[in-house]
């Protein structure tokens, strides 16, 4: 059937077969990776698995608070000590967490953007809707604002104490014990957690994927293994607040 | 068979458009998805209605110019293209909804019709080789081993249908143009321009307007030639390699 196209009417097409880029400059290379989609996403996979690991390291370090008081506020003092005389007290603390600031600033940063890109790029859906995505990837976009809206909570309540009303600095245990015995404090933080194994699940794979590590013979294996992780941090997490919740931790 | 059709009508790029209601009688399940249009704009035309616009050339399932959503999947339900979809995939009596593929990138021109020269853009700016001009060289000259030509071929079946991107929630072109990096960078044909390759079609697909990849796989369930999801992660390797070279350009 004989259709007319309009590209040639409409000057804000381009010609056909002409590419839009410009040509021959050497790019640097974290300007055109942070410039393109692909590059982005990557961005995005690096500085998630960076949270990733630290969360594994994070959720060991809590399951500490089993092994009593003196145990968790050794271990919290020990972690303002390290690298002492070489870093000034609590000079790794800082450092670390000017690095996960980071890592949180970029993945946010990049995931607002490619989602305006990409809400973009379809701006009409379909009138026949049918079954999507997983749960896991559908939620990506809103279970991050949830966690970002978390992880400010989190700080307030157990860094800074600011939202922690018997909170005493220099107690970790005793603070851990105090928001775990308010039910808003423990409804906060197993949906975080439940959010954050969503996230992880679709996450991890995907940025196996982004990172180019994808292939079809070891998809079973990554997906496993997003799985694994995602359930492991979310039972670790959650296993404080149930902790204090029936008594084992007080 | 007796269908009810509510197809999407639009004149023209700038009118609006809506789905508008057909019934269409006497459909054997033999005929293909487009001969069932055929018979409705055949009804239309006799009636001094306006017939449905529709892209189709080969009619048989290797030229990727049909496409149209079907139910709310790219080329329907089963994984073929458009003309190689029977009626006998559907029942007496079924609605069905007919769209067209809906991208950005991808503008209405009319009806299910829209200009799908963005991906034309995208091979211009790369998916090509250089071959030396004069004789033709011999097809041995150039020894592939096996394992690298299934891959490549895996990657040739992509028909540019545009499938994918109907199918994205983004509107991603990323299996598309994977399938083109993929075929090429994996051959020693295609090593000369391996990192500009994936630099400048990667480039050209953001400057298209098409959305960014969030690994939902919906691409490679919608895709009639089974191009594997994985395709998009090699690509991804392929473009950050470039990039870590430093694009393959000199200086």
């Amino acid at each position: 059937m004989a259709v007319a196209i309009r590209t040639d009417a409409d000057p804000t097409r381009k010609p056909p077969g002409k590419p839009s880029r410009k040509p021959a400059r050497k790019p640097s290379f974290i300007g055109s990776v942070w410039r393109s989609t692909v590059g982005k996403k990557a961005v995005m996979a690096v500085t998630g698995l960076i949270m990733l690991a630290y969360l594994v390291a994070h959720m060991l370090a809590n399951l500490k608070v089993f092994l009593g008081p003196d145990d968790l506020n050794g271990y919290a003092h020990w972690l303002r000590t390290l690298g002492e005389p070489f870093l000034p007290h609590e000079g790794f603390l800082w450092l670390a967490r000017l690095a996960l600031l980071t890592t949180v600033v970029l993945h946010g940063v990049a995931a607002a953007q490619l989602s305006r890109r990409d809400l973009a790029a379809r701006p009409r859906g379909y009138a026949h809707q049918r079954r999507r995505a997983s749960y896991a990837t559908r939620t990506m976009r809103w279970g991050g604002v949830i966690l970002g809206l978390f992880i400010v909570w989190h700080v307030l309540d157990l860094t800074t104490l600011t939202v922690n009303e018997r909170a005493e600095p220099g107690h970790p245990y005793e603070n851990v014990v105090a928001t775990f015995s308010t039910w808003y404090g423990n409804a906060v933080y197993i949906t975080a957690m439940l959010a954050l194994g969503l996230h992880i699940r679709h996450g991890f794979w995907s940025a196996a994927q982004t990172l180019g590590a994808g292939r079809p013979r070891r998809d079973k294996a990554l997906k496993t293994a997003a799985n694994v992780l995602a359930a492991v941090l979310t039972c670790g997490f959650i296993a404080v607040p149930v902790g204090v919740m029936s008594g084992v931790v007080s | 068979m007796r269908l009810t059709l509510r197809i999407w009508r639009q004149r023209g790029p700038e009118e609006p458009g809506a789905l508008t209601t057909y019934e269409v009688n006497g459909i054997s399940p033999e005929m293909s998805f487009l001969e069932m249009l055929d018979t409705l704009n055949e009804e239309l035309i006799l009636a001094g209605d306006e017939p449905i616009a529709f892209d189709h050339d080969c009619r048989e399932g290797i030229c990727g110019a049909c496409g149209m959503v079907i139910n709310g999947q790219a080329h329907g339900p089963e994984r073929t293209t458009t003309c190689q979809l029977h009626m006998r995939h559907f029942a007496d009596g079924d609605t069905i909804d007919v769209e067209p593929w809906r991208a950005a990138a991808f503008p209405v021109v009319k009806d299910l019709v829209v200009d799908r020269s963005a991906f034309d853009r995208i091979i211009g700016s790369g998916g090509f080789v250089s071959v030396p001009t004069g004789s033709a060289p011999d097809a041995h000259a150039t020894p592939v081993p096996k394992p690298v030509a299934d891959l490549a071929f895996e990657h040739a079946e992509c028909i540019g249908c545009g499938a994918c991107v109907a199918a994205c929630p983004n509107g991603s072109a990323m299996l598309f143009t994977s399938a083109k990096v993929v075929h090429l960078n994996s051959l020693p044909q295609g090593a000369p321009e391996r990192e500009s390759r994936v630099l400048d079609m990667v480039g050209t697909m953001d400057d298209e307007g098409f959305g960014g990849c969030t690994n939902t796989g919906e691409c490679a369930v919608a895709c009639p030639k089974g191009i594997p999801l994985q395709s998009i992660s090699r690509m991804n390797r392929e473009f950050l390699r470039a990039g870590l070279k430093g694009g393959g350009r000199a200086d």
